[in-house]
């Protein structure tokens, strides 16, 4: 805070805090009766901030809150989706650790704190609050309703018109713009330089850290136990203390009115990743949950398909050399490769050898089925053999059944919390009444709703489908065998299968359009789209990610067929 | 179907909203409440820009489920549209109306009267000018109302009167209840629309206190203001009032006859026919042709024994008299191709004989006289008739045969 008193003994003007929260000069070491109230330690985990002239704090305002920063918030949030992936059974040390280091060296970089010269801006900051009706005419300080209408990429908040037009007649007092003594300056300043944290970034936060110490959580499960709750995001705020009041643009920062987008936050990782100097991650081993060969297994188990095809992934692995732990492992900012999605890839690895297996073009897979079917009656010793179209009917019903309640529970999604918030003092009392009349309408259209009850916030679990060999009804095919679509060629089994298309003639250029390749259904077989939707189910992400991944695979699979050959059609012997 | 991978509020407000809609439309009330108890945070970010807010879909759909739900009562709809009318001030006034027909379906005519009237005396700012056809309709419905009320106390005072009572403070009651009802029923007729209810209640006051002058101005307003939309009931209002006090049949026919332009199959067509019919003018009875085949040209009254026999009498006349046979003609020309098929068919002969006597016969005759004595139709009438021994079928067919060098040269 300012502080700008001279020191007594040696009359510098450099501050810093003891741990008991005194302010002692840096010069001399003069410990000063002068104390620097810390209202909460939840706000700090573990470590000593040293919060150098940003004034002292006032302790109470008129609505019992205290001064908090923006980044304290962000803080505290990162703490609690720490202990939540602790509970969920990550190692302590992400949270203890890696999780701290990272953000630390982020308020650094940032110059947020850590630092000898945060900010002269923070004399700005309240200027800006300051200025009420010539804020249109100032060319370097954008107006309060410029700062509303900023968007995100997603999520962003839609203000209404009334919101902007009160706020613009809003005079001296500071209070009024946000809880936060920068909101409004942090939304202004940083916008597109520094990467100014945002909620979707503590998501990338966390991802970094589960990849730092490789814990076997992929980003897609990191965002379903988001979806599903058990990792704070979209009402985090209402963990905040008491004292820590939020409101105006404070809930531009913090509120969220959209899910995080895997793209988004996987991109964001990375940009963080080189912002932080961060140097090579550690190996991506054969041994490690992430690793491909790892992943397919598991991804194979859940989709109900035989163990055998772990076989099948592994080779395909091995081939086009994507199980090198060069590969393999973050190097941020290191542009020239392009980055792996350890769940996609997987995915796509089993979708190829899927498609190597069954070709997967609405017919012979079919066919082969039925061949299978037949030597199966014959085949008395040993398990059966696997039959396509029996998967199907199976992995169809339960993924209609599945798709179904997903959509469901989205729609009945509840998006509001019990803890009110609103843009400025003046809107609270229609906040409030406008919520007690939300929570009078759902009671009254609850109890009409039958013996509904709430929806109960699942287990978390790694797996979302599981198949019990138990069954005896024969919906599990882990242990079902291959041979039924296999043929020996040279004592050696291969794929009766002798074809094979390509997703994609050519690659697109990532950089123009975003994308590798494009993904309509109608331009692919029925077969083809359905196993998409099956790992875009599972991960949770959109079925033209995993076709994307698809055709890298492929091109490199078939790369020096590719070369060879420029005109060629799709059907390809391999 | 797209699964949203990019969920946010507004689309997950949306698919809440269309899961609502389904359920509604497969009549499952208890999963349209579920499903609308999810939606309604939506109320906590209203955006004012869109065409149809959540607050008004809450309303409309809330309103629906609650009629439908086996468990929802009277109370608890009321207790939903008061906080409805707390929740957009744009729209209190249509809320308020909306509720009063709701009492009033439910047969809650005091509680309908009630609520009209607390919404009447509401104030808001601009609002109140900006509503202001919803409060003109507010109070027109309270003055249906009143009227409602009115009846009743005459009814009372009616019996009162047969039994030898007189009660000075119903009567009372029953005018002031005109006052009220008069003043707003007057107001809403003056604005261009269709208040067919409103006339007809204000012009029933009019007449019972004798003022017969501003009943008929009304009327006549109603029917014939070009700003008015075409309305044919505005017209046999306007005819049965002018026929109630015994008009000339001048005034009657000008009413009625833009009620055949605009509907030739209103079933006042025949008391039309039958006036035009006996008038002097030759262009009346022209007329009265027109529109006695014109109404015949609908199947609604294909087996309207009245219309037949006014059609039948008609023709019947000029064929003896054989003056303006050219009328017929002009009246056939235009229908010769598919009123046989239509009305003639064998079919249909066999059809009337069985069930309908007098039709056929007034069919018969009409058949006989445009398409000749050889058509099906009277071929077989007259011969079942003739051959049960009805007289008059005996009569026809020989008043046909006469007559038959007409058809020949008619159609010729």
């Amino acid at each position: 805070r300012d502080f700008n008193e001279r020191c007594a003994q040696c009359s510098e003007v450099n501050w810093g805090l003891t741990d008991g929260g005194r302010f002692y000069c840096r010069s001399c070491h003069n410990v000063t009766e002068r104390t620097r109230e810390v209202v909460n330690t939840d706000f700090i985990s573990n470590t000593r901030i040293q919060t150098i002239s940003k004034g002292l704090r006032k302790q109470e305002k008129t609505d019992g809150g205290c001064e908090w920063y923006v980044c304290e918030g962000f803080q505290l949030v990162l703490k609690k989706q720490a202990e939540a992936l602790e509970a969920l059974g990550v190692c302590p040390q992400m949270k203890d650790e890696i999780l701290c280091n990272f953000w630390r060296r982020y308020l650094q970089k940032t110059k947020q704190a850590y630092c000898n010269r945060p900010a002269g801006e923070t004399v700005k900051a309240l200027s800006v609050c300051d200025s009420s009706t010539d804020v249109d005419s100032e060319p370097e300080r954008p107006s309060l309703l410029h700062l509303l209408s900023l968007s995100e990429s997603e999520g962003d908040l839609q203000t209404d018109c009334s919101f902007a037009s009160s706020i613009s007649k809003v005079s001296e007092s500071t209070s009024v713009c946000s809880g936060s003594v920068d909101g409004s300056l942090y939304l202004m300043k940083n916008r597109k330089e520094k990467l100014r944290m945002t909620m979707p970034m503590t998501l990338s936060f966390c991802y970094m850290a589960l990849l730092w110490l490789r814990e076997p959580m992929t980003l897609s499960d990191l965002l379903r136990f988001v979806a599903e709750g058990h990792i704070p995001y979209l009402n985090v705020f209402q963990h905040f203390p008491e004292k820590m009041k939020l409101y105006g643009l404070d809930l531009k920062i913090f509120c969220v009115e959209s899910w995080p987008v895997y793209e988004e936050v996987y991109n964001k990782m990375l940009e963080l990743a080189a912002f932080l100097d961060l140097p090579r991650f550690p190996d991506i081993t054969d041994s490690c949950f992430l690793h491909p060969d790892m992943l397919c297994m598991k991804y194979l188990m859940e989709a109900n398909l035989p163990d055998e095809l772990h076989n099948w992934t592994c080779r395909v692995v091995k081939k086009i050399c994507i199980g090198e732990a060069d590969f393999l492992t973050l190097v941020p900012g290191n542009k020239s490769t392009r980055s792996v999605k350890y769940d996609v890839l997987a995915a796509a690895v089993i979708v190829v050898v899927l498609k190597l297996l069954f070709l997967l073009d609405d017919h012979y897979e079919w066919l082969l089925s039925d061949f299978a079917e037949e030597r199966n009656k014959n085949n008395k010793e040993g398990g059966p053999y696997f039959e396509f179209k029996k998967w199907y009917k199976v992995l169809k019903c339960s993924l209609d059944v599945k798709q179904q309640k997903l959509d469901e529970e989205r729609a009945k999604y509840l998006w509001r919390c019990e803890k009110p918030l609103f843009y400025s003092a003046k809107k609270k009392s229609k906040v409030l009444k406008r919520r007690q009349m939300v929570v009078n309408l759902q009671n009254q259209f609850g109890k009409l709703s039958g013996s509904v009850q709430p929806a109960e916030k699942p287990n978390p679990s790694s797996f979302q489908l599981s198949w019990s060999e138990e069954n005896t009804d024969g919906s599990c095919f882990h242990g079902h065998s291959l041979k039924g679509i296999l043929q020996e060629k040279c004592g050696l089994l291969t794929a009766m299968n002798p074809d094979y298309w390509l997703c994609t003639v050519k690659l697109c250029n990532e950089k123009l359009c975003g994308h590798l390749a494009h993904y309509r259904e109608v331009d692919f077989p029925q077969s083809y789209h359905f196993v998409l939707r099956l790992f875009s189910f599972l991960l949770r992400i959109q079925p033209s990610y995993i076709h994307d991944e698809v055709c890298v695979i492929e091109h490199k699979l078939f790369n020096k067929k590719l070369c060879k050959k420029p005109k060629y059609n799709t059907g390809l012997r391999k | 179907s797209t699964h949203e991978y990019k969920l946010n509020f507004k689309k997950s407000k949306e698919v809440c909203l269309s899961y609502v809609q389904d359920a509604m439309l497969q009549k499952q009330w208890k999963r349209a409440a579920e499903f609308l108890t999810f939606y309604i945070e939506s109320l906590e970010k209203d955006f004012s820009t869109e065409y149809m807010g959540p607050s008004e879909m809450i309303w409309r759909i809330g309103t629906e489920i609650l009629c439908h739900h086996s468990h929802s009562s009277m109370k608890e709809f009321n207790s939903f549209i008061e906080q409805m009318k707390t929740l957009g001030v744009k729209r209190y006034l249509k809320v308020c109306l909306e509720h009063a027909f709701h009492l009033l379906c439910n047969g809650l005519i005091d509680e309908a009267y009630q609520n009209l009237s607390l919404a009447e005396s509401w104030r808001f700012g601009e609002q109140t000018a900006i509503q202001d056809k919803e409060m003109k309709l507010i109070q027109a419905y309270r003055g249906l109302l009143d009227y409602y009320s009115w009846c009743k106390q005459k009814n009372i005072l009616l019996e009162h009167g047969q039994d030898g009572f007189e009660d000075l403070s119903v009567e009372q009651e029953m005018h002031s209840c005109f006052r009220k009802a008069a003043v707003n029923l007057k107001e809403i007729i003056k604005i261009p629309g269709v208040w067919d209810l409103f006339v007809k209640c204000y012009v029933d006051l009019l007449e019972f206190y004798g003022d017969h002058n501003e009943a008929r101005q009304v009327l006549n307003e109603y029917a014939y203001n070009s700003k008015f939309p075409a309305n044919p009931n505005a017209h046999v209002y306007l005819y049965q009032f002018l026929k109630r006090h015994g008009e000339s049949k001048k005034s009657l026919i000008s009413a009625l006859k833009i009620l055949h332009d605009i509907v030739p199959s209103h079933e006042l067509m025949i008391d039309f026919n039958i006036m035009l019919q006996k008038s002097k003018k030759r262009k009346k009875r022209r007329l009265g042709l027109e529109v006695i085949f014109a109404a015949l040209d609908y199947a609604g009254w294909k087996e309207n024994v009245k219309a037949w026999s006014c059609l039948a009498r008609q023709v019947k006349q000029i064929v003896i008299s054989e003056k303006h046979l050219d009328w017929i003609k002009q009246e056939w020309n235009s229908r010769k191709d598919w009123w046989p098929a239509f009305h003639f068919s064998r079919y249909l002969a066999k059809r009337n004989w069985q069930e309908n006597e007098s039709l056929s016969y007034e069919k018969a005759l009409v058949a006989g006289i445009l398409l000749g004595k050889d058509c099906k139709y009277f071929k077989y009438v007259s011969h079942q008739g003739c051959k049960a021994q009805v007289k008059r079928f005996r009569i026809l067919k020989k008043f046909v045969n006469k007559h038959n060098p007409v058809y020949l040269r008619m159609s010729g």
